[in-house]
């Protein structure tokens, strides 16, 4: 049998649900230094994340990048806007080395738990977010 | 916040009436039908007098009417019932229902597949209706069981079940004539007692089922109509209770409740269809012209007076569910999100539409008390919701 919260994957968590109401970061950034757009082909979600990239010098004079500003856009479910919006606010300002290595399971925890059948949300953000990055890479060179 | 109930289809609030008349079954009068003494007696002839409204209302003998607990069991007992008798007496082993069916009746059939049954699933056109020339051409000599519902409950489109029921009749006379058996039809009316005939005698089913949480009844209560001669096999065992068909103690007050709404449904079926239509055509009219992009789901005109449903593209369901939810609106979806199986509705899915747009399913069902001004509400606060959801999507999203 399946587990209870992958029968009703529509009952969302507090947390969850203030996300999906008063999504953080949503939107576009003009000129951005990259973009990712994730989609899954059999729920029809889809995500697109912009990223603002910017220098900083840390203590000892060395350079680093780091996530200046991120938005999303979302076509999905409340798990997908929500996954999106709370992977927004745990990378904004992040260095990019840090930003890139968010897994899928963290934006879940953040998030406090989603059901098995939503897990996929949390992948498509986490996806989005290495390919918008992998898309600014590409374009510095 | 204003609350407005548009999931009529999913569950309907007791009627008050109805409660009232089950209340002294919950306290003094509290008995089993089956005591010998007064308690007993009480309460079995509240059991027997609700089977006699029952009937009344149906069109048959109170014999052919039992009591179970759902409709998803009269569902099961109709049809795994009379695949156990087929079985046994070598009747056949080929079932036939339609690609809309509810899990219901789907997931019976499947089931039985895997016990060495054929299933046929007959397709539907665009608006939801099955072919009756496809039918006939999907019977076979050892076909046993045929099941469609009396009308969809995610879009509403309206089966011809009188005209099923007609071209079932004149095949088994022939068939009949040949020294071959009956092919049994079943019905599944869950979704139409407030609205449509349910006299069996004029659609010409065997079995049919209903439950009482649809039309202001109690949960956890339905009915199986069994025409007589019809052979079913019990599915559980335990008792003398209906007939041995669904033993275990009546559900007293849950049977006088059925029996209740159902007279009360059909008292006011012709009023609540005139109201009822009116206000959804209201709402349908309302989205299609507020809300670009969106477009109806069901046949235009067979359509149950209840169900408004839409295809809202470049948005997704659950989500809109959430946001009307977050202004006091209920309604439903078939989206994937909402499926807890990442699949569409395999009812939008049989009618030809692409997984893409089943994504922004959106249904409202309305019930008799739904108001004009709730419809208009919705109305006015649907678009702002559509609008706000598209500008949150990815441009261009909407025509990929």
């Amino acid at each position: 049998m399946s587990d209870i919260s992958d029968l009703y994957p529509s009952f969302y968590s507090k947390k969850v649900m203030g996300h999906i109401q008063n999504p953080r970061n949503m939107g576009e950034i003009k000129n951005p230094d990259g973009v990712g757009t994730e989609g899954n082909p059999v729920c029809g979600d889809v995500m697109r994340l912009f990223i603002k990239i910017e220098q900083k010098t840390k203590n000892k004079g060395q350079e680093e990048e780091y996530i200046k500003d991120i938005k999303f856009q979302t076509l999905g479910c409340g798990a997908a806007i929500a996954s999106s919006s709370m992977l927004t606010t745990m990378v904004k300002g992040k260095p990019l080395e840090k930003a890139e290595k968010i897994t899928r399971e963290a934006i879940a925890e953040a998030l406090g738990g989603l059901s098995p059948t939503k897990i996929h949300c949390s992948v498509l953000a986490a996806d989005a977010l290495k390919k918008a990055i992998a898309d600014y890479r590409k374009k510095k060179k | 916040m204003k609350r407005i109930y548009l999931d009529y289809a999913a569950t309907t609030p007791l009627d008050p009436r109805v409660l009232k008349a089950m209340m002294p079954y919950f306290k003094e009068k509290f008995g089993n039908p089956s005591s010998v003494h007064s308690w007993g007696r009480e309460a079995r002839e509240a059991v027997e007098q609700a089977r006699e409204q029952v009937a009344k209302v149906l069109g048959c003998q109170p014999s052919e009417i039992y009591f179970t607990g759902t409709t998803t069991i009269s569902d099961n007992l109709a049809i795994q019932g009379a695949a156990k008798v087929a079985k046994k007496k070598s009747r056949g082993n080929h079932l036939i229902t339609s690609s809309v069916e509810h899990h219901g009746v789907l997931d019976v059939f499947q089931a039985l597949e895997k016990r060495g049954f054929e299933a046929t699933y007959l397709s539907v056109d665009k608006n939801g209706l099955i072919d009756v020339r496809n039918l006939k051409k999907a019977i076979q000599k050892n076909t046993v069981l045929i099941s469609i519902m009396y009308a969809n409950n995610e879009v509403g489109t309206i089966q011809p079940i009188g005209e099923i029921g007609k071209t079932i009749s004149q095949i088994n006379k022939l068939r009949m004539d040949n020294g071959e058996l009956k092919i049994y039809f079943h019905s599944d009316a869950a979704a139409v007692v407030d609205y449509l005939d349910l006299s069996a005698e004029k659609s010409g089913v065997d079995l049919m089922t209903i439950g009482a949480h649809k039309f202001g009844g109690p949960k956890g209560i339905g009915i199986l109509y069994v025409k007589k001669g019809i052979e079913i096999e019990p599915l559980t065992f335990g008792g003398h209770h209906e007939r041995g068909f669904y033993p275990g103690t009546e559900a007293v007050p849950l049977i006088v409740g059925m029996a209740k709404a159902l007279e009360l449904a059909d008292k006011e079926r012709k009023k609540a269809v005139e109201k009822v239509t009116k206000l959804r055509d209201r709402l349908i009219k309302g989205v299609l012209k507020s809300v670009p992009d969106s477009q109806l789901t069901g046949h235009p005109t067979k359509r149950l007076p209840d169900i408004a449903s839409f295809i809202i593209k470049g948005v997704e369901g659950e989500s809109m569910l959430l946001h009307l939810d977050s202004v006091g609106i209920a309604a439903s979806s078939g989206s994937a999100c909402t499926s807890g199986l990442l699949e569409p509705s395999h009812v939008l899915t049989a009618m030809g539409i692409p997984a893409r747009q089943a994504h922004g399913s959106l249904r409202f069902s309305l019930g008799k008390d739904t108001r004009e001004e709730e419809i208009d509400y919705v109305i006015k606060v649907f678009p702002g919701i559509v609008e706000k959801l598209r500008k949150m999507a990815p441009k261009g999203v909407l025509n990929e």
